[in-house]
């Protein structure tokens, strides 16, 4: 496992002090189907994005709370990266997409029945959100309206 | 930061009947965010599903953090990743 002893010294410090926002109540919803039949749908904190889409803006102060949308069928060695943290390596990313945007996995077990079926839609999102009001009031309520309009009753979220 | 932001995102989903799990490098971070299901792995910032070109132990991850939706509530759910994981194991 990472640790926070593994990040840079000006990473520690800023986690070290950082308020980290907490859900509080934890919202908690029960399966509404088993994962045979269910609407999975990847959610991405990477900060991954199409070549023809706009990149995240790495500068913002805050951070970018908006998100993209990543179509099904997208092969996964199209996406780009814009999540410019020095926390991380990016080099397996870039070796293999799948490492942080597991679709092809995804694809293999709806194949095998594993799960109902993948939506029609991923979601990115920027992960070096550090002034997370916009993420809270809009954009996460956006991303999470337009899924549950999707019918999904599963998602995945993974960060890099 | 993407572990907060993970956490909050699965916090709107919720909120809306979406069942959410997602796979976490800092545990520490998670547990502070309260993030509602959340599978811990073993591995470095960067590398969620652990190797690059190892789709099968990509999968064994994706099936352990999709098991915790089987997990009984209330969250949170912070469960560890081994790499000898398997859906059978006692």
């Amino acid at each position: 496992m990472a640790s926070l002893s593994d990040l840079s010294l000006k990473n520690r410090i800023f986690m070290a002090t950082y308020r980290y926002r907490a859900l509080d109540p934890v919202p908690f919803a029960r399966p509404r189907k088993r994962l045979p039949e269910a609407r999975v749908a990847l959610v991405t904190t990477g900060g991954v994005h199409l070549p023809s889409q706009v990149p995240f803006d790495a500068a913002m102060k805050g951070g970018d709370a908006s998100f993209r949308e990543i179509p099904e069928g997208t092969p996964v060695e199209a996406l780009r990266i814009a999540h410019k943290s020095d926390a991380f390596d990016q080099t397996g990313f870039q070796a293999d997409r799948n490492l942080g945007f597991p679709l092809d996995r995804l694809r293999e077990m709806d194949t095998r029945g594993e799960i109902g079926s993948l939506n029609g839609r991923a979601f990115s999102f920027m992960g070096s959100i550090t002034a997370p009001g916009r993420l809270v009031k809009e954009t996460a309520p956006a991303a999470a309206a337009l899924l549950e309009a999707d019918g999904v009753d599963v998602a995945l979220l993974v960060p890099l | 930061m993407c572990h907060q932001t993970v956490g909050l995102i699965a916090g709107e989903l919720e909120r809306r009947g979406i069942a959410t799990t997602s796979v976490t490098m800092l545990r520490e971070i998670t547990a502070k965010v309260r993030t509602p299901r959340a599978l811990a792995v073993p591995y470095a910032l960067g590398y969620p599903l652990g190797k690059p070109g190892d789709p099968e132990l990509q999968t064994r991850i994706v099936r352990a953090a999709f098991a915790l939706l089987e997990a009984p509530g209330p969250g949170p759910v912070l469960a560890e990743f081994t790499s000898t994981w398997s859906r059978n194991a006692p």
